[in-house]
């Protein structure tokens, strides 16, 4: 890799200070990871139970549909707790934040370059599919458990839309991992998400909306 | 943060909501969608083989492990209400008389694989070889899954289309697909098709499978059982 020329400029122009800006609050955080976990391990334990050769490789079906199932349930339960005890004015908050779009975030989605807030539009897109997803999984799963034990509630599409589901949801992951791990320009972001802080210089590249409200706000950073 | 910029409208909520009724609603339409996509999401899966199953297979087992099959000490015992019990090892059962067939598998639980290529052994033939009593009724299928049973009639085993199946696809039955031998019956869901099949025993009365004691029907018509076309 020979990126002289762009590590170079990133050396000349430091930042003007190493400020760092608070992004994501700890009830953020533990929604974003409660989530993120129990997404991995149901994939896996789903993708097992689905796909016939590896689920001749794993071979433990009735293990795998109980972890399934339990990661499932403390998920669910998981995401309660964290309303419950969690910083709900600040995800208040962001609900309004995911909730609206202006003008720049409608041109955002359209490819061209216009200032961002603190979540660009992708990201707004993606909590909102990500939520959407959450519920109907839990819904379609709902009838797959349910329906094997009362033959009244057998809907097949249920198994569909959860097929479904999967599909989309593991390509909105894999592209949530490109964003946060691999492309330079965006991967500081997952600092956001561990750490709870981004570097001011680079927020004011990608979220100038953002960072101009917190100055205009106040000086002062928490 | 309330400040409101006139151009921001709740198009995020929109989306949630949108996206939440189609994706409910779909609970009513998507097997007709996926009937229309499904002739190319099974070429597709024709193409990856057993790796995706997009619109193909999936495997259910009941107990913790897939049952192997040893060629070698493998044997299909048929007995019950017959006049001359037999056991047949593998190799025996590969020299019947075969028959082939391209059929829809159906599941209960909503999938559907088209034109899987069948080659096994019609019961008709089967059942000549062990002359059955008159009292004999049904037939129990014991599979070396433990405790997976079901069993059919003696006129549904009859149908021109149901069989013994040893290969599917052009190759002999693979480990999920039930080796070494499974029934086939493309009128009734999959699973009165007792997979991984080592024995048959003729009886006098229909007895109470796997599924059926959870609360299935003893007769899986497809399209006309388990809750489905009853309105």
């Amino acid at each position: 890799m020979t990126r002289t020329p762009g590590s170079a400029t990133r050396m000349a122009t430091a930042p003007p200070s190493s400020r760092h800006l608070k992004r994501y609050g700890r009830t953020e955080r533990a929604l974003h990871w409660v989530h993120a976990t129990a997404f991995c391990i149901l994939l896996g334990s789903g993708l097992c139970m689905y796909l016939p050769s590896l689920a001749e490789i794993v071979n433990r079906r009735p293990l795998l549909k109980s972890i399934h199932l339990y990661t499932a349930l403390s998920w669910a339960i998981a995401l309660l707790l964290i309303l419950i005890l969690g910083d709900r004015r600040s995800l208040r908050a962001t609900l309004r934040e995911v909730e609206y779009f202006d003008s720049d975030d409608r041109y955002w989605l359209l490819g061209q370059r216009s200032p961002q807030g603190r979540l660009n539009a992708g990201q707004k897109l993606n909590t909102i599919l990500t939520a959407v997803f959450a519920i109907l999984f839990a819904i379609s799963g709902f009838f797959l458990w349910y329906g094997e034990r009362d033959t009244r509630f057998q809907i097949p599409n249920a198994l569909l839309l959860h097929d479904w589901l999967m599909y989309a949801s593991l390509m909105l992951f894999l592209g949530h991992l490109y964003l946060a791990l691999i492309l330079p320009k965006t991967r500081h972001s997952l600092n956001g998400i561990t750490r709870g802080w981004v570097r001011a210089d680079w927020a004011a590249g990608r979220h100038a909306k953002w960072v101009e409200a917190l100055e205009a706000s106040e000086e002062e950073p928490r | 943060m309330d400040a409101p910029d006139p151009s921001s409208k709740p198009y995020g909520r929109l989306a949630f909501l949108g996206l939440l009724g189609g994706g409910i609603s779909s609970l009513a339409w998507a097997s007709r969608v996926s009937g229309v996509v499904s002739p190319f999401t099974s070429a597709i899966s024709q193409l990856v083989g057993n790796l995706l199953p997009v619109g193909g297979w999936r495997i259910y087992t009941i107990s913790g492990s897939m049952p192997i099959f040893y060629p070698n000490s493998y044997a299909l015992q048929i007995d019950g209400l017959v006049r001359t019990p037999r056991s047949f090892s593998y190799e025996e059962l590969r020299a019947l008389p075969r028959a082939h067939q391209v059929s829809t598998f159906h599941c209960v639980t909503g999938w559907t694989v088209h034109d899987v290529r069948w080659s096994g052994i019609r019961f008709k033939h089967l059942l000549d070889l062990v002359e059955p009593l008159p009292s004999a009724a049904a037939l129990r299928f014991v599979s070396l899954e433990v405790p997976y049973t079901d069993s059919l009639t003696m006129d549904q085993v009859r149908l021109h289309d149901v069989m013994l199946a040893l290969d599917m696809d052009g190759q002999p039955l693979s480990r999920p697909h039930g080796s070494p031998a499974r029934v086939v019956i493309p009128e009734m869901y999959g699973y009165k098709g007792v997979k991984w099949l080592t024995r048959i025993e003729l009886v006098a009365e229909q007895p109470t499978g796997y599924w059926e004691g959870r609360g299935y029907d003893q007769d899986a018509w497809v399209g006309h059982s388990n809750g489905y076309g009853s309105t």
